[in-house]
């Protein structure tokens, strides 16, 4: 589904990703770990294809074709959808006329409703909304926009108690629902990447694979739990270890 | 009253005083608009350029969902009807026949002395029209007029009077426009609003002129106590300078006004607009907001508050979008208190469409254009009802195209 191969990528003239590799395959939720400051948000920023996040080497590949200079609109209408941590205000763009115009003939009320965002159709995106308000509407975005791949930054983070379980339980059906990408059979169910500093978000869905971020560089893959685990035992000194194992 | 004698003396004093603000124009470089045209009973058997035209400045030739229409050719007035027989509409001049006492609001707001704009649209014995709410009529349907240039190199002269008579409420539209084939032209226009005790005015204005086209609206509004003025103006297309300041005086406790202004600077035009209000009466209120474009043109948005009273409050906004390198943006925010128990307060910001929005949309799949066409859109939207789907269609089209000329 997605591949990054020897990734480098620069922001304002400082290197924050150094040959980053990883993959997510067709129908797999991997997630990204990794201390602050470690490039995660700048690794999903730069897959979306967001300006400042100059690629200086790498390809990235999606569905096999290659999208590392593909203008951010090419890689939405080819199926990627992203949640960033602190999108902005949307001044004079009420949530209403943003969904018609992704979902098209999708009814999205009945998503609206469940994430308890009808009384905010009239309302400017993100302006004067809750940390829980902002990722309730961006839920809501994504579910018109249908992608094939989410990558979700951080979605627990600035939420409050009561929503992180709406948010948790809709990512959850987001990736493993019933709707399927163009061209893939049914029950293959979509993938995302998420980045997670806590971990809490696996209480509401499963992981197949985790990779560890630090230093701009992918440290070590393996399984989400154990090397939650681990991270909350060892903190991330174990990565580095663990590299060295690799190598 | 205002002797006659003493205002064409100090009309003739001030014909050669220029405006405070804007480009000076040589009004002798134009002559007189013609004060004859042929007179149309039916708007819709006009051909259908000239409905065309009307439409695109709120003005439907029908008169569907209107209570009246009062079309101005250049300085003739070539239609007058009203279906609302609660509500007077006519042309100034008939009314001033009609009425003895209408002289005292005649040249009352606005002095004939001001600057050789008003002083010559004075001299000219200018038409326009004239519209009355008796007292606790409330239309239910607005009224709409349009004032239309229709001969080159004329100076087009006119004079309007609105009264919302106590605890009445009055909806205007009126649409300034041109026809296809006058490129160069003057508009002066005088406004004489009074808004009494308890009333509400609706005032919408659509300008839809051309690029060599001067547009010198002289403007004031006089609101009792209690009196709500709600001022809508949209100016979207090419004109070569408009200059306008209209001042609303709050004389009663707790009169309300607001002013939106949506416009767009094309290359070439300058468009100089601010809006006035003066608290001259206790716990009075006034909403200033002013939504600019530029594409290449200039666009100077003043604003001003003037705090006589106290428990008073007023907030002026004036925010710019720079879609051009060659475009400049010029917000002159002017707040004033001479009391001590009042809050006003004004927001300006001038700049580009922030990258990082286009990008948001775009992420959901949004075209670069579609994007910008998006923000722009809800830039403008300062929530204007009561526009004709015709113009809303129209103003869509415009936005479009002003989406991509900021790629």
């Amino acid at each position: 589904m997605l591949e990054v191969k020897d990734l480098t990528v620069e922001v304002g003239g400082k290197e924050l990703l150094k040959d980053v590799n990883f993959k997510v395959e067709k129908g797999y939720t991997n997630i990204i770990l990794g201390p602050n400051g470690a490039g995660k948000s700048a690794l999903l920023m730069t897959l979306m294809g967001f300006s400042g996040y100059k690629i200086v080497s790498g390809q990235i590949l999606f569905r096999g074709e290659d999208i590392t200079h593909m203008s951010i609109d090419e890689r939405a209408t080819r199926g990627i959808g992203i949640m960033t941590q602190r999108p902005p205000n949307m001044t004079g763009v009420k949530l209403k006329n943003l969904l018609k115009l992704i979902a098209g003939d999708k009814d999205m009320e009945q998503m609206a409703e469940s994430l308890d965002m009808m009384r905010f159709m009239e309302r400017d995106i993100n302006v004067g909304f809750s940390g829980g308000e902002i990722k309730r509407s961006e839920l809501l975005q994504l579910a018109a926009q249908s992608p094939c791949i989410y990558l979700f930054d951080e979605p627990e983070s600035g939420v409050d108690l009561m929503s992180i379980d709406v948010i948790g339980s809709t990512i959850n059906d987001l990736v493993h629902g019933d709707s399927t990408c163009p061209g893939d059979r049914k029950g293959h169910g979509k993938s995302a990447l998420i980045i997670t500093h806590t971990g809490k978000i696996l209480d509401y869905i499963e992981a197949d694979r985790a990779y560890v971020l630090c230093n701009g560089t992918i440290m070590c893959e393996g399984n989400p739990r154990e090397m939650l685990q681990e991270i909350k035992e060892n903190g991330y000194e174990e990565c580095i270890t663990c590299k060295m194992k690799k190598a | 009253m205002q002797n006659e004698e003493s205002l064409k003396k100090r009309a003739k004093a001030a014909l050669r005083k220029e405006a405070a603000y804007g480009e000076r124009f040589d009004l002798d470089e134009y002559s007189i608009a013609p004060k004859e045209t042929k007179y149309t009973d039916d708007l819709k058997e006009l051909d259908e350029k000239s409905q065309r035209t009307l439409l695109n400045v709120g003005v439907i030739p029908s008169g569907e969902g209107r209570g009246g229409s009062l079309v101005m050719v250049d300085n003739a007035i070539s239609h007058s009807s009203v279906s609302d027989k609660e509500i007077e509409l006519m042309p100034l001049h008939f009314a001033m026949q009609k009425h003895d006492w209408l002289k005292d609001y005649s040249w009352n707001l606005v002095p004939v002395d001001a600057d050789k704009y008003t002083a010559t649209s004075y001299l000219e014995n200018a038409n326009g029209y004239f519209i009355r709410a008796p007292k606790g009529v409330k239309t239910k349907l607005p009224i709409q007029t349009c004032l239309l240039m229709g001969s080159k190199d004329v100076s087009q002269t006119v004079h309007n009077i609105v009264i919302v008579e106590e605890n009445a409420r009055l909806d205007v539209i009126t649409g300034c426009s041109t026809s296809s084939d006058v490129d160069k032209a003057m508009h002066l226009g005088i406004s004489e609003m009074y808004v009494k005790k308890g009333g509400t005015l609706n005032f919408t204005m659509i300008h839809n002129w051309a690029e060599q086209i001067g547009v010198r609206p002289r403007t004031v509004i006089h609101l009792e106590e209690g009196a709500t003025f709600i001022n809508n103006y949209i100016t979207l297309k090419a004109v070569k300078s408009i200059q306008s300041y209209p001042t609303a005086r709050l004389t009663g406790k707790g009169a309300f006004a607001r002013f939106n202004t949506i416009a767009v600077a094309h290359p070439g035009s300058e468009l100089d607009l601010g809006s006035r209000v003066i608290f001259d009466a206790p716990n009075t209120k006034a909403e200033l907001i002013s939504r600019t474009i530029t594409t290449g043109g200039t666009v100077i948005a003043r604003g001003e508050m003037i705090g006589n009273e106290v428990q008073s409050k007023g907030h002026l906004e004036c925010h710019g979008l720079v879609l051009s390198n060659k475009g400049t943006q010029r917000a002159i925010p002017i707040l004033e208190a001479n009391v001590d128990d009042i809050e006003l307060t004004h927001e300006a910001a001038v700049g580009r469409i922030a990258r990082e929005q286009v990008e948001y949309l775009m992420a959901r799949g949004l075209s670069e254009e579609e994007a910008v066409g998006m923000i722009v859109r809800g830039f403008l939207d300062v929530g204007i009802s009561g526009i004709p789907d015709e113009l809303q269609k129209d103003i869509d089209e415009t936005i479009a195209q002003i989406g991509k000329s900021a790629m």
